[in-house]
């Protein structure tokens, strides 16, 4: 394992007491890892971050990477250290005083590499991350995309092992922040790099990590392979979090659900099934047939798939008229095996909606 | 016929500009090193020292509260120990100097501490050294406040030296009040306002000019 968290724990003190940032938290990244951290603000996340390149140093605990432990390092320690642990940040923290070259450089000029060394090296990254054109311009006149490009072309210039992210992204239109995390996975293949990164937007973590831990009041509450954890969430917080990017019930049918069928007063109406597929038992998808099967009156209403890391999983919304169902019903089908029936991992009934006119 | 021959106005205004630039050397020097010292002691700096940084705290405040005519006297022991003589332009330059360290270290330690915490960070994260942090983070960031806080030192310095005619120091001030204040003559005294209006114009343009040159931030 490249990176060790045994039982790490964090306390400030504050005007409310004791906060504990972080409470017994163990985990482990292996190399060549996109790793993500995920949690509300406040959650304990960046103070986590923070530990791995001694930022912050925990109360209690060990982090350790390679075998070596980061805690107890004197300042020569932490130096040669955080030359092999890159970092790069939400408001991409660039010196305004320095171009984007001599940003770029500044690492490695602090190390006493040679100018003309420098030079190259900087050179090499910029055409790495496509701003070669920009080496003589200040930060000021770049965009916040190409910001964030210096920023990780400085956090690689000691050709690191590491490289962590605090929320990178959070401070980039969509556009740019796809842009940026397209090409951290291109540098991370490119230079066999372990990657740890902070967020609070569940869309990165399953747009490039491998694996993920949920951070809530300091615990990790969850953590396991993203299609795992998205197909499956467990914790409370996890749940909160994968919202918005799931198919919920939409509101104008969710004001009109009722539990049970005689609130619907005799009117025709139907049936909401909500479908899950969790992506371990059906990896490739959701078989037409299988769904086919709940009838020729049912109706996909609303839904999704999202396939990650090989494994499709999301949910589907289907309504069916009220007959069909109690046909299911009464023929005992609604049973044990309802959902695999129908490929899905899991079918829950909401309630029943008055049919549209 | 009591009016002064020009090359007064000369010797006046190099008096001046030798008071204000001697002074203005040592006392900006002194004065950053004061500042970056101050900013980096506090808690939760760089070198956090909270008895030195109070200690010093205290000194500069009890520094700026004196009057700068009281300090003129009050260190009149000090300037004959270091200038050999408490008379002359020379002796000006001590209390002017002493005068202007804790203010422009006030200025220049507010530039410092403006400096955004999060450059400082991404500074250590990328394994600079303290020592690199200030040199490539703290004071490269804080220099168009450092050299705008140079601008108003220098000018606020001027004014002061007005007031070393009573050490003898002479300077445009001294010539101001000899002549326009204790002779009536209230023509050299409007012709000395002239001259110092311009000087502390041309000091302001250029202090402002060579700031900008050093703000990238926009």
């Amino acid at each position: 394992m490249h990176l060790i968290f045994s039982k790490v724990s964090k306390q400030y003190p504050a005007p409310s007491g004791i906060v504990h940032a972080l409470r017994d938290v163990s985990f482990t990244v292996a190399r060549g890892e996109i790793f993500g951290i995920i949690g509300r603000s406040g959650a304990g996340k960046s103070t986590l971050l923070r530990t791995i390149n001694a930022l912050e140093l925990p109360d209690a605990g060990g982090i350790a990477i390679d075998g070596l432990q980061v805690g107890g390092l004197d300042e020569d320690g932490l130096v040669h250290l955080r030359r092999r642990v890159g970092m790069i940040f939400q408001h991409f923290n660039l010196l305004s005083a320095k171009t984007v070259r001599d940003n770029v450089g500044l690492p490695l000029r602090v190390a006493g590499v040679k100018p003309d060394v420098v030079r190259q090296r900087v050179d090499a990254l910029l055409e790495l991350v496509g701003l070669s054109d920009k080496a003589e311009v200040y930060p000021a006149k770049l965009s916040g995309g190409q910001k964030q490009r210096v920023g990780i072309a400085r956090a690689l210039v000691h050709d690191p092992e590491i490289l962590l992210c605090d929320e990178a992204t959070s401070a980039l239109d969509p556009e740019s922040t796809q842009a940026i995390l397209a090409l951290l996975r291109d540098v991370s293949n490119k230079m066999d790099l372990t990657v740890v990164l902070i967020t609070h937007d569940m869309a990165v973590i399953r747009e490039i990590c491998d694996r993920v831990l949920v951070l809530d009041h300091g615990q990790a509450v969850e953590h396991g392979e993203v299609w795992r954890v998205f197909g499956d969430p467990q914790a409370p917080a996890t749940r909160a979090l994968l919202r918005p990017l799931q198919h919920g019930l939409p509101a104008d049918l969710a004001a009109q659900l009722v539990d049970d069928l005689s609130d619907l007063d005799g009117r025709p109406g139907n049936a909401l099934l909500s479908m899950r597929f969790n992506g371990a038992a059906q990896p490739h998808g959701v078989s037409l047939q299988q769904l086919a099967l709940l009838g020729p009156d049912a109706t996909l209403i609303h839904g999704g798939l999202d396939r990650i890391r090989g494994h499709a999983q999301g949910n589907l919304l289907v309504s069916l008229p009220v007959a069909s169902w109690q046909s299911i019903k009464t023929n005992g089908a609604f049973g044990q095996n309802f959902g695999q029936k129908h490929g899905a991992d899991f079918i829950e009934v909401l309630g029943y909606v008055p049919a549209p006119a | 016929m009591s009016l002064p021959p020009l090359n007064k106005y000369f010797q006046a205004f190099f008096e001046t500009l030798l008071m204000v630039s001697a002074a203005a050397l040592i006392a900006i020097g002194l004065g950053l090193l004061l500042a970056i010292v101050l900013t980096v002691t506090a808690k939760g700096s760089l070198y956090p020292k909270p008895r030195l940084h109070r200690g010093l705290s205290v000194t500069a405040n009890i520094f700026r509260a004196v009057p700068f005519i009281i300090m003129l006297v009050a260190l009149l022991p000090v300037t004959r120990f270091l200038v050999g003589t408490t008379l002359g332009t020379w002796a000006a330059v001590v209390p002017l100097t002493v005068n202007l360290i804790p203010f422009y270290a006030r200025i220049a330690q507010v530039s410092l501490n403006d400096v955004d915490p999060g450059l400082v960070e991404a500074a250590r994260a990328m394994g600079c050294r303290r020592r690199h942090i200030i040199r490539h983070v703290l004071l490269p960031e804080a220099l168009p406040g450092i050299v705008s806080g140079m601008t108003v030192s220098v000018i606020a310095m001027i004014n002061a030296s007005a007031m070393a005619g009573a050490v003898g120091a002479g300077g445009l001030g001294d010539l101001a009040i000899r002549y326009g204040y204790e002779r009536y003559e209230t023509r050299v005294m409007f012709e000395v306002i002239v001259i110092l209006i311009a000087l502390v114009s041309v000091i302001q343009l250029v202090g402002e000019r060579v700031s900008r040159r050093f703000d990238h931030r926009h």
